[in-house]
């Protein structure tokens, strides 16, 4: 497989639009901005492989469905960020860690070995009563919702359609 | 090992023999590598992402056999005789 080179231009501009919505929605880059563009290079590399941006520090599968967790942001980051004060790849840091300026080290990987399958074999809603609605959960932050489709995107944290899962939950109007 | 031809080696003091399995996109397997050099240590390592896909299985079967969470770096010390899973900076130091 060929190694792919990306620009310092692309890096910056990632860096730039990410930190919009990090400043938006507090979240932390890392404060060793080196690192941090380390990352993003990462990042963009996996974007012009695989066509989505998995986390640089796990293995991809290349096929989206089968990635979605590791895509970053990973659905693993908001509880890792909380535990540990950083993410596994240590692109996004707690508040503390951010503030203290405490430098980032390895964490455990909390991914399962058999990674989180999406359910596909969720049962169609057979309950045609428009007052009940399948609840939804984003995967990356949690923000629930109750409708009969996801949010086109994540109102919270920004991420796609697709990231959503269907609760067994279901709410009346 | 199938993917034998993609194994890269730095030269440094051979005290032991120290093999990664890295990805080239990881931060924390380009810190690992850059310690070992400034160390002056000799390692050789294999970038698994940039492997085709049964080599890649091949590398994932040996991997667990000495870290079953398979993540990246995993540091094989003397063919198996220790492991350091992660960029675990004091034992990557314990080697010199």
């Amino acid at each position: 497989m060929e190694n792919i080179k990306v620009e310092k231009q692309e890096i910056a501009d990632l860096f730039n639009s990410l930190e919009l919505l990090n400043k938006k929605r507090n979240y932390y880059f890392n404060f060793d901005k080196s690192f941090t563009c380390m990352i993003l290079e990462g990042l963009l590399v996996n974007k012009k492989r695989y066509g989505h941006m998995t986390c640089p520090c796990r293995i991809a599968n290349g096929k989206r469905d089968q990635d979605l967790d590791i895509i970053c942001p990973c659905d693993y980051r908001d509880a890792d960020v909380s535990q540990y004060g950083n993410c596994f790849c240590g692109l996004y840091l707690s508040r503390q860690k951010y503030n203290n300026k405490i430098p980032t080290s390895p964490i455990a990987e909390r991914r399962p070995n058999n990674k989180i399958l999406i359910n596909k074999n969720m049962e169609e809603e057979t309950q045609q009563d428009k007052k009940i609605f399948p609840m939804w959960r984003c995967n990356v932050c949690g923000y629930i919702c109750a409708r009969d489709d996801t949010p086109d995107v994540c109102p919270i944290c920004g991420a796609e359609k697709d990231r959503f899962s269907k609760t067994k939950e279901t709410v009346s109007e | 090992m199938p993917y034998q031809k993609y194994i890269e080696t730095v030269p440094g003091s051979a005290t032991n023999k120290i093999f990664l399995f890295t990805l080239s996109t990881c931060v924390w397997c380009k810190k690992t590598k850059q310690l070992l050099k400034d160390l002056g240590l000799e390692y050789q390592f294999v970038d698994v992402d940039l492997l085709g896909m049964t080599d890649q299985i091949s590398a994932y079967n040996e991997i667990e056999k000495y870290n079953p969470k398979i993540f990246f770096p995993t540091i094989i010390i003397n063919d198996g005789q220790g492991v350091i899973s992660g960029f675990n900076e004091e034992k990557i130091k314990a080697l010199i």
